[in-house]
């Protein structure tokens, strides 16, 4: 590269501050990075959610159960392809801090209903004939150093009781994004010790539909289906599901998009002063540049190349930083089950990163270029 | 040949015509140069004396297209300066003037080398040619083994030679100087004049230069007196001619 040692050189003319400015910029986009996983570990649920898979709650709320009954009755409703259905079961695994999204779910329909999460054939079958049999995601086991044949107790809360459960299988997920925290565990076993009052009840169903494009006249037959009964339904899509649940949590986009503002516009004035004082004190130079003919437009490339490549350096370590720093997977330990930095948001960050530094180095740049060079060597 | 006249021939590779340079400073208008005529042949070396605020470097600067007249006329080996434009104007820069200053003004990360070949980037020239102009350059100001110093690790008088050798490296058709011996000793002061000689008499390089120092003065060929914006004396020295 031609112009390569006058860029380089002059990028590196104060190591000091050049490794200040980088500093900047990668802490910046470090903390983009981990706000932008947090964002999206809320709204991933709304991305990866079945595009043909509706939810069924009770109308009254989450927490209301709906009778085991339905099943069949939804399965009558055309365009219903599948149905199963889940629990919440709010155990305590060792200590009240060990928090696991733990599940009773349907064996019969589980892999159909959930292709994105992969358990091995064998694991399966093993699970299908114990009935005390569970499967942990593949990140919750890692995280207790769980192997299959240990045997996990569970302390139940809102099914009191100790609970035992053999470890038979660990599921994956295909996508980076998919949820591996979870606990499954069987209905029957679960059905079999809840106490009288609540058997036969479920927390809510899945149900798959023949195409995406019925998906509202569906949820509207099967709300009719059970109106004016004593478990009146309320049915949404998967992504409105998860969309209620984002809600709850309240605009968290918004916080996100707050403290993303305000660091960057501190990035802004910290980067834009940088290269403010980098320009007035090689007036000079610049002034020889432009006399030995170097034209404006050059030098205003030239400053304005610098500021991008700190951009750039600084913009990318953050990002890699962060990338690392959610590869150890979810330090909540389960609050943000979608640990994870995509590449959409990391290309974004580093647009923002080259944004903030073309900013910053603009109006240095074209006070360089509008340097008359008379002016500057007098001043000299 | 130098003439103040304004009567020439018309072949002088510097003809100044009716050259007017005005500023204003809070509502007063300062006149820096008036009327001034010039024309310098090829390989001429000019000394321009005179004091402070006389308009020499207002001079200088209008000849290197540095600055631009407030009326009047500057042919350079043909091109009208004066009605060019800026982007013109830089890149007729870039071909024809090889500016040296007082203050050397080399870029201190880097290394003479380096600072030598920037007029070479603004050429078609490959990366070996550039470095054999370079290498030539800086043989002629004698300073082809300090090529990897950077400016801080030379002299006065050193980083001075870089300077010269970055002015001729692109064989420009004439050298700007401006006070080029003005923060040298004695001694620094009279290696760079040696240069500047030689470069005109050996390599008929055609030079004009600003100083306030006598002893400089009298390398060149013709010292031209300014005062008050006016040319009011040219004396040639033992090696020139003036009229």
């Amino acid at each position: 590269m031609k112009y390569g040692n006058l860029i380089f050189s002059n990028l590196f003319r104060k190591k000091t501050r050049l490794l200040l400015t980088v500093g900047s910029f990668a802490v910046a986009l470090f903390l983009f990075g981990l706000l932008a996983v947090v964002r999206g570990s809320f709204n991933q649920g709304l991305e990866i959610a079945g595009v043909d898979r509706l939810v069924v709650v009770n109308r009254g709320s989450i927490i209301q159960p709906l009778p085991l009954s339905y099943k069949e009755r939804l399965l009558r409703i055309p365009g219903v392809k599948l149905v199963t259905h889940d629990n919440w079961f709010g155990g305590v695994y060792q200590d009240e801090r060990n928090f696991i999204p733990q599940f009773v779910i349907d064996p019969e329909n589980q892999r159909q209903m959930f292709p994105e999460f992969t358990v091995p054939d064998d694991q399966w079958q093993a699970f299908l004939k114990d009935r005390t049999g569970a499967i942990a995601g593949a990140q919750t086991a890692k995280r207790f150093g769980w192997k299959i044949g240990d045997r996990i107790p569970i302390r139940g809360t809102i099914s009191p009781g100790a609970w035992e459960f053999n470890l038979v299988g660990i599921y994956h997920g295909t996508r980076p994004e998919d949820d591996e925290t979870q606990f499954w565990f069987q209905w029957p076993y679960f059905e079999e010790r809840v106490p009288e009052r609540i058997k036969g009840l479920v927390g809510w169903y899945y149900v798959r539909i023949d195409s995406p494009d019925h998906s509202a006249a569906i949820a509207k037959t099967i709300d009719q289906e059970f109106a004016n009964s004593p478990y009146e339904t309320r049915t949404q899509t998967e992504k409105e599901f998860a969309a209620g649940w984002v809600k709850q949590m309240g605009n968290v986009q918004f916080l996100i998009l707050t403290i993303g503002s305000v660091v960057f516009f501190t990035l802004l004035l910290v980067t834009g002063n940088t290269m403010a004082i980098a320009v007035r004190e090689r007036t000079a130079e610049l002034a020889v540049l432009k006399a030995v003919g170097f034209s404006d437009r050059f030098v205003l490339f030239l400053v304005l190349g610098e500021s991008l490549i700190m951009a750039i350096i600084g913009g990318a370590l953050g990002l890699f930083l962060a990338k690392l720093f959610t590869l150890g997977g979810d330090p909540t330990h389960g609050m943000l089950p979608y640990f994870y930095l995509p590449m959409p948001a990391m290309v974004a960050g580093l647009a923002v990163a080259l944004v903030v530094g073309a900013i910053s180095g603009l109006i240095p740049a074209i006070g360089a270029m509008r340097l008359r060079v008379v002016d500057a060597l007098r001043r000299v | 040949m130098v003439r103040v006249d304004g009567r020439s021939d018309g072949n002088s590779l510097i003809q100044i015509r009716g050259l007017d340079k005005t500023y204003r400073r809070g509502g007063e208008e300062i006149h820096v140069l008036q009327g001034l005529n010039l024309d310098v042949d090829q390989g001429e070396f000019v000394a321009f004396m005179g004091p402070s605020g006389s308009g020499k470097t207002t001079l200088l600067n209008l000849l290197g297209g540095l600055d631009v007249p407030s009326h009047g006329s500057i042919k350079v080996a043909g091109d009208q300066i004066t009605s060019m434009s800026g982007n013109k104007l830089t890149q007729w820069r870039a071909r024809h003037v090889g500016f040296i200053f007082q203050m050397y003004n080399l870029i201190p990360v880097l290394t003479a080398f380096q600072n030598v070949e920037l007029p070479l980037l603004l050429t078609n020239l490959s990366k070996p040619e550039r470095r054999k102009h370079v290498e030539t350059a800086l043989t002629v100001v004698g300073l082809s083994d300090r090529m990897d110093h950077y400016p801080r690790q030379l002299s006065g008088g050193q980083e001075q030679r870089v300077a010269i050798a970055r002015a001729i490296v692109a064989d420009p058709t004439f050298l700007l100087c401006d006070e080029p011996t003005g923060d040298l000793d004695r001694k620094s002061a009279d290696e760079i004049l040696g240069i500047l000689t030689q470069l005109s008499r050996e390599h008929s390089k055609t030079i004009l230069m600003v100083t306030h120092d006598p002893l400089a003065a009298e390398r060149a060929k013709a010292v031209l007196h300014l005062n008050k914006g006016v040319l009011v004396e040219g004396v040639a020295t033992a090696a020139g001619s003036f009229a």
